[in-house]
């Protein structure tokens, strides 16, 4: 029982991020049509807005303290972050530790600049185009995005700490009667969840009630329909490409703690991101979440040691296997709608 | 004994009842008319026949063999040939490739590795095909690419790649559809042409001029169910037929 | 000629003169001067022009006729070079069983993926064989560890039974592959002038093999068959009630790029025996498109071209390093040259991806018949509208050679 619970908790945080990354997919294709291979360098571009902040707040400006030398005997160098020179080391402190959170604020401009940039530049040149072209332009996009932040920030993984508040576990196995020390869980992995869990659920709310919302769920029912209504289509368009971007880009955020980013983390989440969005049905909202954290949950039950000492490499393939398996039982996927990308 | 026998065939949409009980008897080289208001269920019907729909129960029987459960190309390769309504044709390759393709198909049988021999080889198809087009009137186009063609020509071609199979029975629905009346005329004449070589002919269409001077015999559709059957000149005057068309206002 | 048309034949002879003399037209510049880095004629490189040749000239019987997108295509090329790897250790050096079987397995796995993939269209077959593709990468690094040894990738060891020939040379060294004794190494090289020419046996095996794949593409291409192919692509309703069945010709071509891509593997493993997983990451799957598309797909010459300047450009980008470049625009003042220097930089060397990237957005944006297309519009603006053809159906049996 404990071993379960364990593993659930433990694929939450994929589970998210697959489910965030997946939502913005199906959104980009549910209202643009547009298969959009470039979802996971978004994703990718967002933990690296985190890791830009994190950089830009640490820049210190270098003094020789006097009064303190090295273990040479020198006057020690003593490095001072300009924000703790600006505001004091107590905020300056604190807001290079919250540098993840902060990295949210700083995000959302920079992301939606982006969504923008690309649906203007790019995107909406292919929405007549046969899939494959978009698939084809958006994984070239892609390799850009990842090669640019490749030329600034190198091959290697670069690690982004969490704020100290949330580096510890917390055991969950107390509040549920366990013994101590039977299932902990990081606090950060909880902080992921709950912000996946908004943000989720902001995206719906917003898409259930406001007008905007209303028209693009009209908009992925019956996209003719819409435009006919004399609806300007385009520039919601491009506000939707800009949501999608930002949900990406802000998964990506509060992933860097998880996981040092690097510059092609973004395509190793694409290419399942896109297995998570054709389980739950291609053009499904709910469908998206849904199949994301089944996925996630499932592909940690899958590296428990007494699965794989069962079904060696289980673990690898669990994915690609499930995937494969409704693909070819379920042809739309777990709430997929008919006819949506057939044919 | 009819070369295309429907008997008792059915099927719903949800709760939207398509068609119900329809029976037709199709006699071996005539043209049959399938008529009736939009939502009759013509098109379904048509459907069923080249198993593009399974009827929920009835059998639909051609030349002694049942046409259901059997995939489309089967059908076809049992000699049912169709023309749709928005034409069906090979848009990125040319004329001449389009109506090889369904000369290929007849000799060749539904799927042969055919790699090594070239196109331009295949003197008897190519023949065939050319013949074909020039009947039409369109060998002068054959290298150009089909998806340029006019509707009208595209329909032509599409009735080409049919006719090159030398099919036993041949479906048409709406043929004439958005044609202009020059065209239409042609179109009969074409038709005619066709029906005397002896293929069989099931259409679907709306335009009454086209239905009169083309059919032996016509089917009233209506609401899904057969209401009338019987030979054109008898039809005009049936009171049911007037019902259902135009709520008793004359043909 | 060889049952071709004429254009065809005419293409299939430039194909074969440039391939055969590739040794020489790819070394015009002569040895130690400022622009022999320009240079590809050495062997190895020139192995990799027509290795890859051969597995996008494969890929594009699937991709170019039928329209499937396979994002797969790098895990038959993977499998191939495994099988024939084992060849070498198990049974003899000579290469040409290791092709065979490489060709061997890779069709039949491409049979078992293909036959299950193909049940569905578009984006969803896209990323059935994705997901085969990443599955058998995880697994060749993982669990397949005894097969395919893991992260080291496999290698011929002393120890090898190679039951037709010798575990290892009087000397104690593993043996070289060699087609009936030729090693693939052999080769000899002329000086002429300041020129240095190398003829390799492994490249003429691998280039007398792509002129084979190349012309039995030419032939699927203008058989019917390929038009078939084409169908495919165009309108699969139709063919359904034109009495075809498209699902066993689709089949029929991914098994027959299958094939071509272990046939490019088993060359791999024949010029250097080693065959490691990352072949077949799903970034190299992405590799075959890029070299597909870039030369343009569905025409008969495009992914030679492609997967020659891909495989050329990545060779000379990344070489270029900033001192080359400060070389190169040392002619302009120092401000301005450091200036171009920074821009140029990020696009070359570890930036070659960068560049790739670009380029294939660009080509997809703008010229998506890739570079035969390119050609075909620089043509067209130097030549007038050619005269009416009074014999339109010899036109229509002979279609462009370039189509």
């Amino acid at each position: 029982m404990d071993a379960i619970i364990l593993q659930v908790l433990n694929g939450l945080d994929k589970g998210s991020a697959y489910a965030l990354i997946a939502l913005g997919l199906t959104l980009i294709f549910g209202t643009l049509g547009v298969v959009n291979f470039a979802h996971g360098a978004l994703f990718m571009l967002g933990a690296f807005c985190a890791v830009t902040l994190n950089g830009i707040l640490r820049l210190s400006s270098e003094s020789i303290d006097p009064s303190r030398t090295d273990f040479l005997g020198n006057p020690l160098k003593v490095k001072t972050p300009y924000v703790e020179s600006w505001f004091g080391p107590e905020i300056g402190g604190a807001m290079i530790e919250w540098s993840v959170p902060l990295a949210i604020l700083f995000a959302i401009p920079i992301m939606a600049a982006v969504g923008v940039a690309i649906e203007r530049g790019l995107i909406k040149f292919f929405y007549k185009r046969a899939h494959a072209d978009q698939i084809l332009v958006t994984f070239g996009l892609a390799i850009v995005l990842q090669e640019i932040i490749k030329y600034f920030y190198g091959a290697n993984p670069i690690p982004t700490p969490a704020p100290d508040a949330f580096t510890g576990s917390f055991d969950f196995g107390m509040l549920l009667g366990f013994d101590p020390g039977v299932i902990i869980y990081p606090y950060w992995r909880l902080v992921y969840f709950a912000f996946a869990a908004l943000i989720i659920g902001g995206v719906f709310a917003f898409l259930q009630y406001t007008t905007f919302g209303m028209v693009v769920r009209a908009g992925m029912a019956d996209r003719e329909t819409v435009g006919l209504l004399g609806i300007n289509i385009d520039r919601r368009f491009t506000i939707m490409f800009a949501i999608a971007a930002c949900v990406a880009g802000l998964a990506g955020v509060m992933y860097a703690p998880i996981n040092s980013p690097n510059y092609h983390m973004g395509m190793d989440f694409l290419v399942l991101s896109f297995v998570v969005v054709v389980v739950g049905g291609m053009g499904s909202l709910p469908g998206a979440v849904a199949a994301g954290f089944l996925l996630g949950i499932l592909e940690s039950f899958a590296s428990m040691a007494q699965v794989v000492s069962l079904l060696p490499g289980i673990n690898q393939i669990i994915i690609y296997l499930v995937a494969i398996i409704i693909l070819l039982t379920r042809p739309r996927g777990l709430l997929g709608r008919k006819g949506v990308m057939e044919g | 004994m009819g070369i295309l026998e429907v008997k008792g065939v059915n099927k719903r949409f949800g709760g939207l009842k398509a068609l119900s009980d329809v029976n037709l008897d199709i006699a071996e080289g005539s043209v049959h008319a399938i008529i009736g208001p939009n939502g009759a269920g013509k098109s379904t019907l048509l459907n069923c026949f080249v198993g593009r729909l399974e009827p929920d129960t009835g059998t639909v029987m051609f030349d002694g063999r049942s046409l259901l459960g059997i995939q489309p190309f089967e059908i076809n390769q049992a000699g049912v040939s169709r023309v749709f309504q928005t034409p069906e044709i090979f848009a990125d390759l040319n004329l001449l490739e389009n109506v090889m393709i369904p000369a290929f198909a007849r000799r060749d049988g539904s799927f042969k590795i055919n790699g090594w021999m070239s196109v331009g080889d295949e003197a008897e198809i190519r023949e065939e095909a050319m013949t074909m087009l020039a009947e039409l009137g369109m060998d002068a186009k054959a290298d150009h690419i089909a998806g340029q063609l006019s509707r009208g020509d595209k329909r032509r071609l599409e009735l080409a790649m049919c006719l090159v199979q030398k099919p036993k029975l041949l479906l048409l629905d709406e043929p004439t559809a958005g044609m202009a009346r020059a065209d239409t005329n042609n179109t009969i004449d074409l038709l005619k042409q066709i029906a005397k070589r002896g293929i069989t002919m099931v259409v679907i269409e709306h335009d009454m001029h086209v239905v009169f001077s083309l059919a032996d015999r016509i089917s009233v559709l209506a609401q899904g169910t057969v209401i009338v059957e019987d030979e054109p000149g008898k039809i005009k005057g049936n009171p049911k037929v007037q019902e259902a068309y135009l709520g008793g206002a004359h043909l | 000629m060889l049952g071709l048309n004429r254009r065809d034949a005419l293409l299939f002879a430039i194909v074969i003169a440039i391939t055969l003399f590739a040794p020489i037209i790819l070394n015009p510049f002569p040895e130690g001067s400022e622009l022999a880095q320009f240079n590809a004629g050495y062997p190895d490189l020139m192995q990799r022009f027509v290795i890859f040749g051969i597995f996008a000239i494969g890929f594009n019987i699937l991709f170019g006729l039928t329209g499937y997108l396979s994002f797969g295509h790098a895990a038959f090329l993977g499998v191939g070079s495994y099988a024939g790897v084992w060849m070498m250790k198990l049974l003899t050096m000579n290469v040409v069983p290791a092709i065979i079987v490489s060709v061997i397995f890779a069709g039949l796995f491409s049979l078992l993926v293909g036959y299950i993939s193909l049940r569905r269209s578009g984006i969803y077959f896209s990323i059935l064989t994705l997901a085969f593709a990443q599955m058998s990468f995880a697994l060749a690094y993982s669990v397949l560890t005894p097969i395919t040894n893991g992260e080291t990738g496999l290698q011929l060891a002393l120890d090898d039974p190679r039951i037709l020939g010798i575990s290892q040379t009087a000397d104690g060294s593993i043996p070289l592959t060699n087609f009936f004794g030729i090693t693939m190494r052999d080769g000899f090289e002329i000086a002429m002038g300041g020129w240095l020419f190398t003829f390799n046996a492994g490249y003429y095996l691998c280039a007398i093999v792509m002129l084979i794949a190349f012309y039995v593409s030419i032939r699927i291409f203008r058989s019917p068959f390929g038009v078939m192919l084409k169908a495919v692509k165009s309108n699969q309703q139709r063919m359904l009630y034109t009495g075809l069945n498209p699902r066993p010709y689709t089949l029929a071509a991914f098994v027959i790029s299958g094939m071509y891509a272990g046939l490019a593997g088993g060359l791999m493993v024949a010029m250097d025996p080693l065959a490691g997983a990352e072949r077949m990451q799903w970034t190299a799957s992405g590799e075959v498109v890029l070299m597909t598309i870039l030369g343009g797909m569905g025409t008969l010459i495009g992914p030679v071209l492609g997967s020659g300047v891909i495989k050329y450009l990545e060779n000379i980008f990344s070489k270029i390093n900033d001192n080359i470049l400060h070389q190169w625009f040392s002619f302009l003042p120092d401000g301005l040259e450091d200036f171009v220097v920074a821009i140029v930089y990020p696009f070359i060397g570890k930036g070659w991806h960068l560049t790739l990237g670009i380029v294939f957005m660009l080509v997809v944006i703008f010229l998506p018949g890739g570079i035969v297309e390119g050609g075909q519009r620089i043509a067209g603006l130097f030549k007038r509208k050619p005269p009416e053809d009074k014999n339109k159906t010899a036109a229509a049996s002979a279609p462009s050679a370039a189509e």
